[in-house]
């Protein structure tokens, strides 16, 4: 294992009756410059750039959400003519879908945090890794070069006939989005084997923090996923380029064939975005409520069920499009993902209950998470049965629904998931009152935007239009308004963790007094994780932990540590 | 056995065992594992493409049937024994890396190495004849005259699945070739032996499925006439 590296005290010891102790430098400043960062292999900083990377994506698709809000401000041109707006909206879910969410967790906190919470000094491929993040740099460039040339405007789903027809720059965005794939397979790899083969010995499966269990997870569906959008892809361009004839009608083609494909990924890729969100979560409760997580095989089965459940509902994308029969099978299928999703909330409210709550920021991200996933999640099942959706489809019901589990569901753990490990990160501690704050105007701004959206999809309000009848314009001015409200909120948020990195309070090796592996380090950890080997314990044994008050860290209480390393 | 009894004995002294695994057979065993992944997800990419085929041919019958009669069935015989025969030099490399016999290691590369150009030569000569004779995917098919005029021949369609599948299945050798040459060179240098064979054991299991790919597509499309 990692050797105890004993470093010389530069002044004699009679001299110095209180040894200071020094830390062998962290991973942010063990090396400096800017090479050191552009050819790592360092899991933490590969992990730190992806963030970068998916926050200024995040950054980009947020604005256009803005514009796209401001546009809908009035029936009919309010500041951009139709065709700009059916590109804004294009890119907006493009970059939303393939630049952030589905790398934000597991690329940029999975990345730093899986190989701490092994014990491990870095995930089994390195180089791969790293590759995996200049493969997004690529297509990310390829996606947004869209936007400079003509332009995209069929929708983040490249619907053919349409997009085999239209003439703004389907090839470069639909060759990002392929880059991206591989990207996102290489990550899965390197969890899946870095889960199974640097695993320390003790850390048995039924061992593993429910975060990694979602990290796994979420990489079966990329390793399995992902590739079929990809052939997808490159025959969407063979089509375009060279006219094959498999997807377009006018050749003898079947475009509903193409949709089968399509959602054959996109649909998995739902998991892949709200999986490891969930994984955030069981750590979140468990950690702020004090207690041991209820139910922790039912979290790990459920996982894996909604792992394999996944890839059997795509057909509920092909509701109006597929045979009745077909339509039955996927209905009755989809009902089925919301068994597993159940049981993660009631185990989540289990944990809270007797708990002792601490509503520190990231324990508000997670409780919003609970919430406003529920919304999602039951609004899901009216449009997975077949007669409210004949209803519902392509209305603004669903764009409130998929906003409610992606957005309420993911980018809510997504964040709370980012101020818990933030101190691990950065070594810094934030703000907790404005970090609260900023919890609460995004909650609050969030159900502004979108809890209107609903009303007016039951209403009969078509997505992606551009123009609407007068009277839906009320409910769309409020959401506009609630966007904006939004969008405060995540500066604020921004401003306290761009703060902290200045001003912030030193972090200690364990400000939330927790019991995976990667709190056993200092914050933030040196170049190989851990200067001593780590105790292998109880992942959510949280009794026996004491506030150390000078220090603000959290220590095994004596007495029972050694009674765990007795037990090992 | 021998790969799982020879990992054991390869110790963590190897000078390629990077820093952050304990034992080179942690090692081993993570870039086995690896692999193994890495082709699951080669199986769902040609996936894709088998679906494809399998929703047009049963829609269609009569044009894949009748389309498949005109490839050639001697050429593509003649790339299946070419390919199984370099699967046979493949895995024989993989033991000889095993058993540290480098005269042996790097003849057999070389032989996979050639099989490989004989097979992508083969293709490229059925390609040209394909070309010649108008035999296109769906827009280009009989020099596009029938798409031009508004109707389809579905035996464009069957042309279409013929290159998308043949076609990335080339791609595929070429890439496995990248590999098979960068073992090769490392072998020259003596890299390989008994202690640590990881790159000659993973690209071979690369190749076979290019192999593979290959045992399926023959059939599918060549012998359903």
């Amino acid at each position: 294992m990692s050797t105890i590296i004993k470093p010389k005290s530069r002044l004699p010891e009679f001299v110095n009756p209180h040894p200071v102790k020094l830390q062998t430098p962290s991973y942010l400043t063990a090396e400096r410059g800017v090479w050191s960062w552009v050819f790592t292999l360092d899991h933490k900083r590969i992990g730190v750039m992806y963030l970068v990377g998916i926050l200024t994506s995040f950054l980009m698709g947020g604005v256009m959400a803005l514009l796209v809000r401001t546009e809908l401000l009035t029936p009919g041109r309010t500041i951009m003519d139709a065709d700009t707006y059916n590109h804004m909206f294009t890119l907006h879910g493009a970059i939303m879908t393939f630049l952030f969410i589905i790398p934000s967790i597991p690329a940029a906190l999975g990345n730093f945090v899986l190989p701490l919470m092994c014990g491990a000094k870095d995930v089994a491929f390195p180089r791969m890794n790293l590759a995996s993040f200049y493969l997004w740099v690529f297509g990310a460039v390829f996606l947004v070069a869209a936007m400079g040339l003509n332009g995209l405007d069929t929708g983040w789903t490249f619907y053919t006939p349409y997009s085999t027809t239209t003439n703004s720059s389907v090839i470069s965005a639909t060759m990002g989005v392929f880059i991206l794939g591989f990207s996102s397979i290489f990550t899965g790899i390197n969890f899946i084997a870095t889960v199974h083969t640097m695993r320390p010995k003790g850390m048995t499966w039924f061992r593993m923090p429910l975060f990694l269990w979602s990290l796994y997870a979420t990489a079966i569906i990329q390793v399995l996923a992902t590739p079929v959008l990809g052939i997808t892809l490159l025959l969407l361009i063979a089509e375009r380029v060279a006219g094959i004839g498999i997807f377009d009608p006018a050749l003898g083609g079947d475009p509903v064939l193409y949709q089968h494909f399509f959602w054959f990924y996109s649909h998995p890729a739902v998991y892949i975005m709200i999986l490891p969100a969930m994984g955030i979560i069981s750590e979140l409760i468990s950690a702020f409520s004090r207690t041991r997580i209820f139910g922790y095989r039912f979290l790990c089965y459920s996982s894996v069920a909604i792992a394999l459940l996944g890839f059997l509902v795509w057909g509920h994308h092909m509701f109006t499009s597929e045979s009745a029969m077909a339509a039955v099978i996927f209905s009755a299928l989809t009902f089925s993902v919301s068994i597993p999703s159940g049981i993660k909330i009631f185990n989540w409210l289990a944990t809270l209950y007797k708990g002792s709550i601490s509503l520190t920021t990231p324990m508000c991200f997670a409780l919003s998470f609970i919430v406003l996933f529920a919304f999602g999640g039951l609004t899901g099942l009216f449009l997975g049965a077949l007669a409210t959706d004949v209803h519902l489809h392509d209305t603004y019901f669903v764009v409130a629904h998929f906003h409610y589990v992606m957005m309420g569901g993911t980018l809510m753990a997504f964040i709370g998931g980012l101020f818990y490990w933030w101190p691990k990160m950065f070594g810094r501690m934030y703000n907790e009152f404005w970090g609260r704050t900023s919890c609460l105007v995004i909650f609050i701004g969030f159900n502004w935007t979108f809890f209107p959206q609903f009303l007016l999809g039951t209403r009969g309000m078509p997505r992606r239009y551009y123009n609407y009848q007068p009277e839906f314009q009320g409910l769309h001015v409020v959401s506009t308004i609630g966007a904006f409200v939004l969008g405060v909120g995540l500066m604020i948020c921004a401003a306290v963790l761009i703060h902290s990195l200045f001003r912030g309070r030193k972090a200690p090796p364990n400000p939330w007094g927790v019991a995976t592996m990667e709190w056993q380090t200092t914050s933030p950890p040196p170049v190989h994780n851990f200067e001593h080997t780590p105790d292998v314990t109880d992942p959510y044994d949280l009794e026996d932990f004491e506030l150390i008050e000078d220090t603000g860290n959290y220590e095994r209480g004596r007495s029972k540590s050694s009674v765990a390393e007795a037990a090992l | 056995m021998i790969a799982e009894a020879a990992a054991a004995a390869a110790h963590s002294s190897s000078r390629f065992r990077a820093h952050h695994f304990e034992t080179a057979q942690q090692q081993y065993a993570a870039a086995k594992l690896g692999m193994w992944l890495f082709l699951v997800t080669e199986v769902l990419f040609f996936g894709g493409l088998f679906v494809a085929y399998a929703v047009f041919r049963t829609l269609h019958p009569e044009a894949f049937v009748n389309s498949a009669e005109l490839l050639d069935t001697r050429l593509g015989a003649i790339n299946t024994v070419v390919l199984l025969f370099s699967s046979l030099t493949m895995a024989w490399a993989v033991r000889c890396s095993q058993l540290g016999q480098q005269r042996g290691l790097i003849l057999c590369l070389s032989l996979t190495l050639i099989a490989a150009c004989l097979f992508l030569g083969i293709k490229g000569i059925e390609y040209s004849h394909k070309w010649h004779e108008g035999h296109l995917w769906a827009s280009q098919y009989a020099a596009g005259e029938a798409s031009a005029a508004g109707v389809f021949d579905r035996a464009g369609t069957f042309f279409s699945i013929y290159f998308a599948m043949t076609g990335l299945h080339a791609i595929h050798i070429l890439a496995g070739m990248g590999a098979i040459g960068w073992v090769l060179k490392r072998s020259l240098r003596g890299d390989f032996g008994p202690n640590y064979f990881t790159p000659v054991d993973t690209v071979g299991l690369y190749w076979h499925l290019v192999d593979l790919v290959w045992i399926f597509l023959f059939p599918l499309l060549y012998l359903i006439g």
